[in-house]
């Protein structure tokens, strides 16, 4: 059976060369993209059962005999990692469909977005099932070239400035994985996963560490660890709805697979796990205090899911069967949360048009469904019981507490005060841009004060004092370019207005496509399932972290007996 | 296994000036020095596969005096990955530069009122706060 291994990757590919081909026929490329994309769910479903079941999948290709060829190995954490990711991509697809891909920029071509798509979704399906480290540069690639494209897509402005930003910084990390790549294959003369787990044991202590931070480094920049997570805000928000939402979820988690399989395959009795934990603390840290500070939505999810990336790498810092079970649980629960807080986001964008707080106000009135589609997996995100959110946070900080030194027990600390900040953080966000009513927001938005324009002649009782790049008013702080936003609400010409003025005005903008609706509901729905089922769920992430910890099962699976 | 000096002095002077290049605003030098890093990266490949040797051919040359292939195959899959990584950034730099009449690489909105922040803090105490004004350097203390 070892023939499903491959399948991922081989689907998605030809469906790409096939959606191409069909550029002149949007219907077709619809079709043929959906049905690729089903196909590799069933796939990794039967490849979950069967990992599960009979243990590690090993497909070898080329017809080399083993080890020389190259190995797809797709074990209980892989299998879980695909299945996951395939479900969230068939889901943001159908919700681009329903856009009607992309409908927020004129001169985006319609044609190239589902061949890139599923090149990307190839992409991340290589890089869980490689059995070699250039197998996973290469998947890095594909996942990284896909993701270029569809981040400037139509070529606008901000794209561009933020899509630079972005390129640049991968092209780096790429440069340092190739360099690790050079260096592991200098010391080893090998590159295969479970070789290298044999061989590396061998080597000095002094340069296996050496081995182990580069790896470490170039994971860390892809999963947005602090301090190399700096690039991540800045260029997610830019995207279109769904790209934002598929890279929100599924990217930075390669990065997060690729430490987990590195960590516990090839550097078992890792002497790095305390850095790790001390990375750990000051993403989650960092990360949330920055998502406090935002006023637009979608940047500040890009900030809470940075701070988030945090509780995984404490799991898999605590090098803990416990702790990569709570790990592996919060990977999946993550990816599914945070692809459906950027598709709501999509939504609120699309009927208020603007994620901006400023401007936000009185949407629960407006559409009561999106305030329900908001506030559940906000409240997931931020760990409320019973939810899975809560389930993962319980497992990890109890395998932190199980560990007991004083560094975890920091780090427990750390995690609850985050879990508590980001549910300040989405609780606000909520109650700005739903509950509040629109005059309220209105009023608020009147009483700003203008950035270009001297505040005594427009509103003399209103008190507004510039300082440090920021202005004052009335006790809060406003960066320029959110008023500049905010005043267009003002203005009675201006193109856009807020709520209040087109309830005024009797012109509410344009209901939600039910096509958006149902796949954001529907991934919100699997995100519960978690809940339901979190009990054999752990159960199958505890056999998945004690087969990682182990080692053996992937070894003997790959090198078919152990033998060099 | 013995290594060629002259290859690892190479390798370290090209990526050198690759990083050196990097931290360039432009973007057309920032992709030069991509370019020059990705070189001296394909040198390091050569140099982890070990001395020359005879073609890696089965049959014609006893396995113990051929090359070892597999960096080469390596290089040649990294060295088509940088040539399309080129053409897209040269693609990104061309419309940057039809947008903004250069190719910059821009810093983002919010990094540009840190900045903002920061030579504010030149100028005045942190605690002082100033009157509206054009200019956000001049802060004076009766402005509250």
């Amino acid at each position: 059976m070892s023939y499903l291994v491959p399948l991922p990757v081989i689907l998605p590919l030809f469906g790409a060369g096939a959606t191409l081909m069909l550029s002149r026929f949007p219907r077709a490329q619809r079709f043929v993209s959906f049905g690729v994309l089903v196909a590799v769910v069933v796939v990794a479903a039967a490849l979950l059962f069967r990992a599960d079941r009979y243990g590690p999948q090993v497909a070898w290709l080329g017809a080399w005999t083993p080890p020389l060829g190259i190995s797809l190995v797709a074990d209980r954490l892989s299998a879980l990692m695909l299945l996951v990711s395939a479900v969230v991509t068939l889901v943001v697809l159908v919700y681009s469909i329903g856009q009607g891909m992309t409908g927020d920029e004129r001169e985006a071509p319609v044609s190239i977005y589902h061949p890139t798509f599923l090149v990307l979704v190839a992409g991340v399906s290589n890089a869980f099932l490689a059995g070699d480290l250039f197998n996973l540069f290469v998947s890095f690639e594909m996942l990284l070239f896909a993701s270029y494209v569809l981040l400037t897509l139509g070529g606008t402005e901000t794209r561009i400035r933020a899509g630079t930003i972005y390129v640049v910084v991968n092209m780096l990390s790429s440069s340092l994985f190739l360099i690790s790549i050079a260096a592991v294959y200098a010391a080893t003369g090998s590159l295969n996963l479970a070789q290298l787990a044999q061989r590396i044991q061998d080597l000095p202590d002094s340069v296996s560490l050496t081995l182990q931070l580069l790896l470490l480094v170039t994971f860390a920049v892809k999963a947005a660890v602090f301090p190399l997570s700096l690039w991540l805000p800045d260029s997610y928000p830019t995207a279109p709805a769904p790209v934002t939402a598929v890279f929100a979820g599924l990217l930075t988690k390669v990065g997060v697979y690729a430490i987990l399989r590195v960590q516990t395959l090839l550097f078992p009795d890792s002497p790095l796990t305390n850095l790790l934990m001390w990375a750990a603390l000051v993403t989650m840290v960092i990360g949330i205090l920055g998502a406090i500070a935002q006023s637009d939505i979608k940047r500040m999810l890009s900030f809470t899911l940075v701070s988030h990336i945090g509780y995984m790498i404490f799991g898999i810092g605590l090098a803990t069967e416990a702790g990569v079970s709570g790990a592996v649980f919060y990977v999946a629960h993550h990816i599914t949360i945070q692809t459906a807080l950027f598709l709501v986001v999509g939504l609120i964008e699309r009927r208020a048009g603007s994620t901006s707080l400023l401007r936000l106000g009185g949407l629960a009135r407006l559409a009561p469904v999106l305030a329900i589609l908001f506030f559940v997996p906000a409240m997931n995100l931020a760990g409320i019981p019973p939810m899975s959110g809560f389930l993962g946070k319980v497992g990890l900080l109890q395998a932190g507490l199980d560990v007991g030194t004083p560094l975890a027990v920091t780090l427990v600390i750390g995690g609850v005060a985050t879990s508590l900040l980001t549910l300040y953080a989405v609780a606000k966000t909520w109650a700005i841009a739903f509950w509040r009513t629109p005059e309220q927001a209105h009023e608020t938005a009147q009483a700003l004060p203008s950035p270009g324009e001297e505040a005594d002649a427009l509103h003399p009782t209103v008190t507004m004092v510039r300082h440090r790049g920021h202005v004052h008013s009335g006790g809060t702080a406003y960066a320029t370019a959110d008023l500049e936003d905010a005043r267009q609400v003002r203005d009675e010409d201006a193109p856009d207005r807020d709520l209040y003025q087109l309830l005024r005005d009797g012109e509410l903008p344009e209901r939600l496509p039910r096509s958006m609706v149902l796949p954001t509901a529907a991934l919100i729905g699997f995100s519960l399932v978690f809940t339901l089922v979190a009990g054999p769920m752990f159960e199958y992430t505890d056999r998945a972290a004690v087969d990682l910890m182990q080692r053996t099962p992937y070894l003997e699976a790959v090198l078919g007996g152990g033998d060099r | 296994m013995s290594t060629n000096v002259s290859l690892i002095v190479t390798a370290s002077a090209l990526i050198a000036c690759g990083v050196y290049l990097i931290l360039e605003r432009s973007l057309t030098r920032v992709l030069a020095g991509l370019l020059i890093l990705g070189n001296g990266v394909s040198i390091l490949f050569l140099i982890a596969g070990g001395g020359a040797g005879d073609a890696p051919i089965e049959g014609t040359t006893d396995a113990a005096d051929m090359a070892d292939p597999l960096p080469q195959a390596l290089v040649l899959t990294a060295i088509v990955i940088a040539l399309a990584t080129t053409a897209f950034l040269l693609a990104m730099a061309y419309r940057s530069w039809q947008l903004n009449a250069n190719d910059d690489v821009q810093d983002d909105v919010e990094d540009a009122s840190i900045r903002r922040l920061a030579a504010a803090d030149e100028a005045s105490d942190s605690h002082d706060l100033a009157t509206g004004g054009e200019d956000d350097d001049v802060l004076t203390e009766e402005g509250a």
